[in-house]
Formats: structure tokens, sequence, C-alpha cells
């Protein structure tokens, strides 16, 4: 009993959790991974295009709501969600046929892109800010538990609770539609083949007339995809706030370095190295061993690796021994 | 001279926009915004240092900005003994095994050959000590935190004056970059600019929580200074004696005694703190126009030539025989003790270490943002951008509310579209931050005053 305990214990605050957060920044990772695939330049704009995105659907739903429209015990926000793409998808043309393409054009050499990057995030960040404000909102309605705790508690009798909000089943299963939608889109159709040819190799990919006006226009449409939907995800499970927006980016690009930079698979898989890794290292193990150990070999402290102010810290670390070791990433990177 | 007259025009027009703020605002928001200009201006010359001359990015500059304001908290706060007696002897432990630790790691990396056993050997000793050193550092600083936590509960420093901080600022900034460039200056430009980003955010992690060093984000506040203090300043004679005489032609307008009396204090205690402020301002401008000169000296060296041989062409550079890995490392802690220096000014004119204000977006974008508009490679254009971005930074907001009101002129003012951008005034400064630097990056790609190479 007392294993079967341990297992829900670890299962409710490390592995739930942590699935729906690395699935958060997984989806925010392919989406700098495809930006340096293809446009290849870091993106530093991408928390605050991932929070354009969520504030967008946050209008949206406001206007649903206010219409009276509802999913019942699904969020409202599901359904803004295709129109905020719309619109996102929108802003993210203008800003590429405004800044981005010239640059592009010129051939100006990646850290002159990213750079200007810098300039987007500026007025994007303004532009949330504008229009939305700087605090902290919350737009989840419907259920909130699809099990709450002592309801699990009185089913199978045990000590433990296992809580699983509706919003970290909705996170993975759109997240594992989302991805699997976009490697069925990269690898078996024609465009998602030729987007391919064209990060690996430019100058290849035009000589067997790939239009390169197309693959960018798909990329920022597929990005503008990815960062409404992890923006809003992550907003629905947590709250929207754009300064923790713009925080998320680092841990985003951990996640897209650590699986290789240019790989969206292994920005994938990245993105729950990242969350793993932050849960598992921060995680205070006391009532853990509680469960699993005689009385007498009972730890006094919280056996805690580190303190959970590190959390941010323990991507970076993660992120720095692998630069450092395997610049390429664990899976080799560049290459979609 | 007609050479240089872009130069001195934008200086002039720059200082021409201070004194108007003096003018129409007050003198003391005019001087605020000039000390922290200079203060700028010596982040953007570490900045330029490296991505000027040698084409390096670093985002990390908040990083050596919070650990130049550390230096100013160790040097100037008064040791706290009870705090020493009480975990001293276990962080001096700690150090020592670290230093241990550290020394055992080179040993086994300069002894053996590279192979799988050796990597394993270092991971175990990395892991071990760091459990060891837990050990050892947790009941010390738990004993150091609860010593008086509301006003102590950390080491506190040496007790000197806090000038000295600015060089050991220096020296800590140029320690961490040491460390960071032996690290990641391999790597190529854009996950340079990542790691580095990443890094920093570590390094504020840290000092954020480990409140025996820092006191975390209890703050440090009343750091001593090396200026005269406002209320001190007020009860001196010959201070008095000074307002009297700038102000003699306003207070002989005043017939009535205590009338007189009363305008004078009140010109005292604006005195006082204009009279702080250009204490502070002489200082950081001492400050200013040595780095720019050793700044220029350098640029026209052999070492600078070399450096943007090294920036333009690499790998033509190596074939000269220059050592490019090495350069780089040393341009790369030049730069960043740089930017320590200003993270010491910084902490110095406030009198107090906030580290939870260290954000990105402040201390690393904003002044890259500087960097790039006033003109990469060239430090006169570095410096103009430090002061052109810092002014627009602050006066921003007014700016903005005054288009705000111009353009909802028609609007009724309870209307809630002009309550909501009146509101959100305050986030104009990084509309105009974002605009101003695609436009720059755009049409003026080298800046305003870009780089100019005369062989003299």
């Amino acid at each position: 009993m007392d294993y079967i305990n341990a297992i829900v214990l670890l299962l409710n605050y490390i592995f739930v959790p942590a699935l729906a957060y690395g699935s958060q920044l997984a989806l925010g990772a392919i989406f700098v991974t495809l930006i340096y695939g293809i446009l290849r330049f870091a993106n530093f704009a991408t928390g605050d295009m991932m929070s354009f995105g969520t504030m967008v659907t946050i209008l949206f739903t406001w206007y649903f709501q206010s219409l009276g429209i509802s999913l019942g015990i699904l969020p409202t926000a599901l359904i803004a969600i295709p129109f905020a793409i719309i619109f996102m998808v929108g802003y993210m043309l203008l800003i590429d046929k405004f800044v981005f393409k010239y640059y592009r054009v010129s051939k100006s050499p990646p850290v002159q892109l990213a750079m200007v990057s810098i300039g987007v995030m500026f007025v994007t960040q303004a532009v949330v800010r504008i229009i939305i404000g700087p605090s902290d909102r919350r737009f989840f309605d419907g259920e909130k538990f699809l099990i709450k705790a002592s309801e699990f508690k009185e089913m199978t009798g045990l000590n433990e609770g296992l809580a699983i909000k509706s919003t970290q089943v909705i996170t993975i299963v759109v997240t594992l539609i989302l991805v699997s939608a976009l490697f069925w889109f990269l690898n078996k159709t024609k465009t998602g083949k030729s987007m391919r040819a064209y990060s690996d190799n430019e100058d290849l990919a035009l000589l067997s007339g790939i239009d390169p006006k197309k693959i960018v226009m798909i990329t920022w449409i597929i990005a503008g995809v990815l960062a409404t939907i992890g923006g809003a995800l992550y907003g629905l499970d947590k709250s929207f706030k754009p300064f923790t927006y713009f925080n998320n980016m680092l841990p985003i690009f951990a996640a897209a370095i650590v699986g290789g930079i240019g790989n969206p698979f292994g920005a994938f898989l990245g993105g729950y190295v990242i969350a793993f890794s932050e849960i598992l290292l921060t995680y205070a193990y006391k009532k853990f061993f509680i469960y699993l150990l005689p009385e007498s070999l009972e730890p006094n402290s919280l056996v805690q690796l580190l303190s959970t102010d590190y959390k941010f810290a323990v991507s970076f670390s993660i992120l720095v021994i692998v630069l450092l070791y395997r610049p390429s990433g664990i899976f080799k990177g560049k290459i979609l | 001279m007609r050479k240089n007259l872009n130069v001195i025009a934008a200086y002039t027009i720059m200082m021409g926009l201070i004194i108007l703020v003096g003018i129409f605002q007050s003198w003391n928001i005019a001087l605020s915004i000039f000390n922290l200009c200079l203060i700028s201006a010596v982040m953007t010359m570490g900045a330029n240092i490296q991505w000027g001359y040698a084409g390096l990015i670093n985002f990390g500059i908040m990083g050596y900005t919070a650990l130049g304001g550390l230096a100013a908290v160790l040097i100037s706060v008064d040791p706290v003994q009870e705090a020493w007696s009480a975990g001293g002897s276990n962080i001096l432990l700690a150090l020592l095994l670290i230093i241990g630790m550290v020394l055992a790691i080179r040993y086994m990396l300069k002894k053996y050959e590279k192979s799988k056993i050796r990597t394993y050997i270092i991971a175990t000793i990395i892991i071990a000590g760091i459990i060891i050193i837990r050990f050892v550092s947790e009941p010390g600083i738990e004993a150091i935190e609860e010593v008086d936590p509301a006003k102590t509960g950390f080491l506190g420093g040496f007790g000197l004056p806090i000038i000295f901080s600015w060089i050991v600022g220096a020296l800590f900034a140029g320690g961490l970059a040491f460390v960071i460039g032996k690290v990641a200056l391999g790597l190529r430009a854009d996950y340079l600019a990542i790691a580095t980003l990443l890094i920093s955010e570590i390094v504020i992690a840290i000092i954020k929580h480990e409140d025996w060093l820092t006191r975390g984000v209890k703050n440090v506040i009343g750091l001593k200074r090396p200026a005269p203090y406002e209320v001190n300043l007020q009860q001196t004679d010959w201070f008095i004696n000074l307002v009297e005489k700038f102000n003699l032609s306003k207070l002989n307008l005043i017939t009535d005694l205590t009338e007189r009396q009363a305008a004078l204090n009140q010109f005292v205690i604006e005195g006082s703190s204009i009279f702080v402020k250009l204490c502070y301002s002489g200082l950081f401008l001492i400050v200013v126009i040595i780095l720019l000169i050793l700044t220029q000296k350098a640029l026209y060296s052999p070492w600078g030539r070399m450096m943007r041989a090294i920036r333009d062409n690499e790998e033509a550079a190596n074939a000269m025989g220059k050592n490019v890995v090495k350069q780089h490392l040393l341009i790369f802690v030049l730069g960043s003790a740089i930017v320590g220096i200003a993270g010491a000014m910084l902490v110095t004119q406030d009198g107090l270490f906030t580290p939870g204000s260290y954000r990105p977006m402040r201390y690393t974008f904003l002044i890259w943002v500087m960097v790039i508009v006033g003109g990469s490679g060239n430090n006169f254009g570095a410096i103009l951008g430090g002061f052109v971005v810092w002014f627009l930074w602050i006066e921003s907001a007014p700016i903005g509310l005054y288009l705000v009101n111009l353009t909802t002129a028609g609007l009724a003012d309870t209307h809630f579209l002009k309550v909501h951008l009146i509101e959100s005034v305050p986030y104009f400064r990084f509309l105009m931050m974002g605009i101003g630097l695609l436009l720059i990056m755009r049409y003026r790609p080298k800046g305003i005053l870009p780089e100019k190479i005369e062989i003299k």
C-alpha cells in the first residue's frame, strides 16, 4: 500500500504537472526551432509573440462570454483559439513583411536578425501591455478538475490523492494532436518536405524550384498557430501575465537547444526534458521517503536537491552543460 | 575639428535636451537623468568593447551589473560580527571545499588524457563535492540568517569606503566573465547570446536567493555614500551661504524677514539634493572620461587594429598568427569588467541594493539598444546612445501622455479609451524603444555616430 501511495504522490506532484508544463514548453520550443531552421535566426520575441496570441485569445474569450456562448465543462477559450490564430498569423505576416523581409532579402547575418527580433520584442511587449495591461489575468472557465484529490482518495482508499486539472488534460491532448499533425505535415506532404529541404540546403532547394516566399509564409503561419496555442494553454493552466511570458522565453530556448536547435522532434522532447528536470530537482522528497523507508530511516530534512527558487536556474544549467558537451543538442540539430 | 562636427553637434543637442528638462521640469530630474545617462554610458562602453571592437555578443550584461552591485554591498557594509561568529566558519570551510573541488578537477583535467573514466571521475567529484558542501554550509547559513533577520541576517561586508567597490565590482565581473568566456566563447554567435543570457539569469537567481550573502529579496538599504548627506548639508553654514548667494536676486524681492527665511530654507532643501547629485555627476564624469581616454587609446593602438582584424575576418587574423581565442577571452573580460564598474556605480548612487530589480529588459536589452542606436564600434557613439536612449526611456512617459492627450482631444475625459490609454502611458517607452531600434537598424544600421576608422 505504501508503495502505491508513494507512486501516486510522485504522479500527483511531479509527473502530471511536468507533463503539462513540458507540453507548453514543447510547443514554444518547436516554434523557436522552426524559425531557426527556416528563417535562420534566434527569435528573441518568442515569449512576447506567445503573449500576443494569448492576449487575442483572452479578448475573444471575453467577447464570447459576453455573448453567452460557452462550452459547458470545457473552457470557452477553446472556441476563441481559432479566431486568435487568424489574428496572430496576420500579425506575424505583417511583422515579416515590414521588418524581417528586408533583412532576409539582403542576406543579413543571423546576428542582425536576432537584434531585429529584439526590436520586435519591445514593440510586441508594448502593444500587449497597452491593450490588456500588465496585470495577472485568469480566463479559465468550465469544470476545473477532472479528478479531485478527495474523490480519488474515496475511490481508491489511498492516503494520497491524485488531482488532475482539466487544463492539464486539455494541454496534453491538444499538444499531442498538434504535434502529430505537424510531423505528418513535415514528413508526408509535399510542402512539408520542401520546407525540410529548404532548411537543409537553401541553394539546392531553390535550384529544384521551391518557392522561398511560400516556404517563409507557411513557416510564419505554423509559427502563429504554435505560438497562440502554446501561449493560450499556458495561460489556461496557470495565468496570463505578460512578464511571465517574457521570462518563459528562457526555458523555451533551453528546450529548443537541448533538443538540438532546428530539429522539431528534438525540441518536442527537449520541452519535457527541461520540465521534468526542473520539477524533479526542486521537489522535496521527504514524504516520498517516509512512505518507502522503514521508520528508523525516515529523513528529517526535506530531501530537496535544490530549493524551488532555483527552478529556472536548473534548466539553464542543463542548457549550459549540453552546449558544452554536445553543442548540436541531444538530437543532431540544424535540419528539420 | 571639422571632421568631428557631427559628434559635437550630437552631444550639444543631447546636453541641450537635458538642460531643457532642467528648465521646464526641474533641475533635480535633469540631474538624475544625467547621472543615469553617465552610468548607462559606462555600460554601453563595456558592451561596445565586446560587440563593436570584437563582434562578441554578450547578453549577460544584467549579471555583471548585479555582480558590481554585490561588490558595492560587500565592500561598504560593516561586517556583522554575530553572523560571522554564528556561521562564518562553516561558510569559510565551504569556500575552501569549493576551491579544493576546483583544484581537484583541474588536476584531473591536466594529469589524465581525455577518457570516459576521467569524465565519470570528474562528475563524481562534482556531485560528492556539492553534497558535502551543502552539509557543511547548511547549518552555517541557517545560523547566519537567524541573526536579527529584520536588520541583518547576512554576513555583511568589509566596511570600507564604497568607492573601492567600483574596482572590486570590475574584478568580480571580470572574474565571472573569465569563467563564462572559458566555457562559452567557442559557441556560435547566436548560441553565445542565448548562453550568456541564461547564465546571467543564473547569477541573478543566486544573488536573489542566497540570503546569507546578499540578504536576497530583503534588499540592502542605507549604503554609505561617497557624497555628503542632504540632511547634514542643510545645517552647514558654508552651504547655506552658497545657496543664499546663488538665489540673492530672488531673495531680495522678499522684504518680510520670516518669509525670506522660509524661502531660503526651501532653496537650501532643493539645493542640497541638487548638490549631492552634482557630486555624483562629478564622480561619474571622471570615470566616464578615464574610460573614454583608455578605450580610445586602445581603439587606435596596434591591439585595437588587431581586434578589428579578428572581428572582420577571424580566419585571416588567425593565419597571421594572432591568438583569436585568447584575444576574445581578454576582450570579454575587459568589457564585462567595465559593466561591473557601472553596476557598482549604480548601487552607489541609489544607496540600496535590490536584487529583485535586475531584469533582462532593463539591464540587458536596453543596453543593447543603446549600443546599436548610438553606433557600435565608436566610443563616442556608444556613449551618445546611452544618453539618447536613457533620456527617451525616462521622458517617453511625458511624451506619450502628451501624444495621447493630443490624439484623443476630441473624446470626453471619462471616455473608456482615453482613460485606458492614459493608464498605459508607462508602456509607451517599450514601443518607442522598439520602433526606434527597428528604424535605426533599417535605415542607419551603423548607428547615429557610425564607426569611423582613420589611420593616424
